[in-house]
């Protein structure tokens, strides 16, 4: 923990989708973390393990059937509470910028690049006038590295590494103090994970910026983040620094250690099973199906404890045995 | 032998994506291909699976040389390749359930009698349960849906694999349990491999033999950028 305010603030965030037929979908429970000014936390996890709705949360973009309990506080204000006038004039872009998931998908199809940042710029920073939004534009592409001849093209037209440095040049445009970057390394390539996050890490280096990343890629985690979080089935399963967590001692619960097992660089092989369906959660700690350490205690719910939930976690100094 | 040969190939005939590249596979071989996005890997691994038909240039599977392409493309040759796409969202129909989707290579080929028997074989070797194989895609995540998407390359049994950037969308777990898929299919079937990517650490862990791009197309590149 650093002892520096925490920009972000989340306190028994919970997520639920009201289905049709009354059923109730388990997104998230009961999430608690920091994050400070200048620190970045990443919020690992397999795919459905409800990271993303964690992060739509935060800028109220859920759908309309999603009930949020909790709070989330980015200094006075509480976003879950927050109204959409609110978080449309304030928050969205200028209190936290979102590098989205997918950026291919998420730029407008019929307009360009530039369209795109113009546009922005235009919105965030009060910039007018033809030459000095085109120069802010390009301005702004280049902080994210996104090559100024790519400018005049549709998303398209876009490889993915390129659409994904158009989306953060968008993010960063605000200046916002926080950021969010949803799977910002996914679809690019190895050689450009590395540029691309000691890029966001630079903005972040700052001292007066945070980052949330969400990712499922380890590596990508390793390089950036002060902070580690592991999501599993909609829970914080495991909150710890990031040294200790890749290098050793190693992380503590049996779920995350199973994830970087999985790694090609390590014993790349995968974890047993899938991870349960949000809707129908077994009783008590969710990995227990899939656990080679499950006993009958772990039909009690894990409390998250000393930075790890669960019954059976492997001890810091007992990781030789 | 699946041989590519001088293959040039792209969108626009004046401005070819691929130059030149050349490449062959020993049956039973896994090659990786590395290259950075946007450097063409995905139109030559379009053209290995028999997808996009090059602009110059001969590919010769098994002995006979490609003739046709996409749906002009004997069926002899296309049944032979396996193909798994990066993005499972799009390149399955969205109206089918799982099962339909990975079995429709065997109504497309009027081989319906051999749908519960393969289905029973493929379902668990992907890891899908038989809960997910009712729904539809939009009612699965992305690491479910690419093994529905795997499950379907395989039902033909294909001699031939062609992986561009499967895993390139999953996390650590599912992309190790699906290249366990791949290589336990491989392992009993004896198919060759094509696998297209970006991160070395994977593909120089999964595939005996990795390519750079470079190495593919370097042969009588005449206008290097």
């Amino acid at each position: 923990m650093t002892d520096r305010e925490a920009v972000l603030s989340v306190r028994g965030l919970s997520v639920r989708f009201l289905m049709p037929g009354g059923r109730r979908i388990a997104a998230v429970t009961d999430a608690h973390f920091d994050v400070a000014a200048g620190e970045c936390l990443a919020l690992i996890g397999e795919s459905g393990c409800g990271k993303s709705v964690l992060a739509s949360a935060l800028l109220g973009l859920l759908p309309a059937n999603a009930r949020t309990a909790g709070e989330a506080r980015l200094g006075d204000l509480d976003l879950l509470a927050a109204g959409e006038r609110t978080l449309a004039r304030t928050v969205r872009g200028r209190l936290v910028g979102l590098i989205p998931q997918s950026p291919a998908a998420h730029l407008t199809p019929v307009r360009t690049v530039c369209s795109h940042l113009r546009e922005t710029v235009a919105a965030l920073t009060g910039t007018r006038g033809r030459a000095a939004l085109r120069a802010a534009a390009e301005a702004a592409a280049a902080r994210a590295a996104f090559p100024a001849d790519h400018l005049d093209r549709h998303p398209h037209r876009l490889s993915g590494g390129l659409a994904q440095r158009a989306a953060t040049a968008l993010a960063l445009v605000g200046d916002a103090p926080l950021l969010l970057a949803d799977e910002p390394t996914t679809g690019l390539d190895r050689d450009l994970v590395d540029p691309t996050v000691d890029e966001l890490r630079r903005h972040v280096d700052t001292g007066r910026r945070s980052l949330l990343v969400i990712t499922h890629d380890l590596a990508a985690a390793r390089r950036i983040a002060d902070r580690v979080a592991v999501m599993y089935a909609g829970r914080i399963v495991e909150l710890t620094d990031a040294r200790t967590f890749f290098g050793t001692p190693g992380p503590r619960h049996p779920y995350s250690r199973g994830l970087l097992e999985a790694l090609p660089d390590r014993a790349f092989a995968p974890l047993p099973g899938m991870p349960p369906e949000l809707g129908s959660l077994p009783r008590g700690c969710a990995f227990a199906p899939r656990c080679d350490r499950a006993t009958d205690a772990c039909t009690a719910l894990p409390r998250l404890a000393d930075g790890v939930a669960c019954h059976h976690p492997h001890l810091p100094e007992g990781l030789r045995a | 032998m699946l041989e590519l040969r001088d293959i040039t190939a792209g969108y626009d005939p004046a401005a070819p994506v691929v130059r030149h590249a050349t490449l062959s596979l020993a049956p039973g071989e896994s090659v990786g291909l590395l290259g950075p996005s946007g450097c063409g890997k995905s139109t030559l691994a379009r053209v290995a699976a028999l997808l996009h038909r090059p602009d110059t240039g001969t590919v010769t599977l098994d002995g006979s040389p490609v003739r046709g392409w996409r749906h002009r493309a004997p069926r002899a040759q296309r049944t032979a390749v396996g193909v798994v796409f990066q993005q499972p969202r799009l390149s399955a129909d969205p109206r089918l359930r799982l099962t339909e989707l990975i079995t429709e290579p065997l109504r497309a080929t009027h081989r319906r009698d051999e749908i519960p028997r393969r289905l029973a074989e493929l379902a668990p070797a992907v890891g899908l349960t038989p809960d997910l194989l009712d729904r539809r895609p939009h009612e699965v995540s992305d690491g479910q849906l690419q093994r529905a998407c795997l499950a379907r390359a395989l039902v033909l049994r294909p001699r031939w694999l062609v992986c561009d950037e499967m895993t390139a969308m999953l996390d650590a777990s599912t992309t190790a349990a699906l290249v366990a898929a791949v290589e336990d299919y491989r392992a009993a079937t004896g198919a060759g491999l094509l696998a297209v990517g970006h991160d070395h650490v994977l593909l120089q862990r999964w595939c005996e033999r990795t390519l750079h791009w470079n190495d593919v197309t370097r042969t009588r590149d005449p206008a290097p950028l």
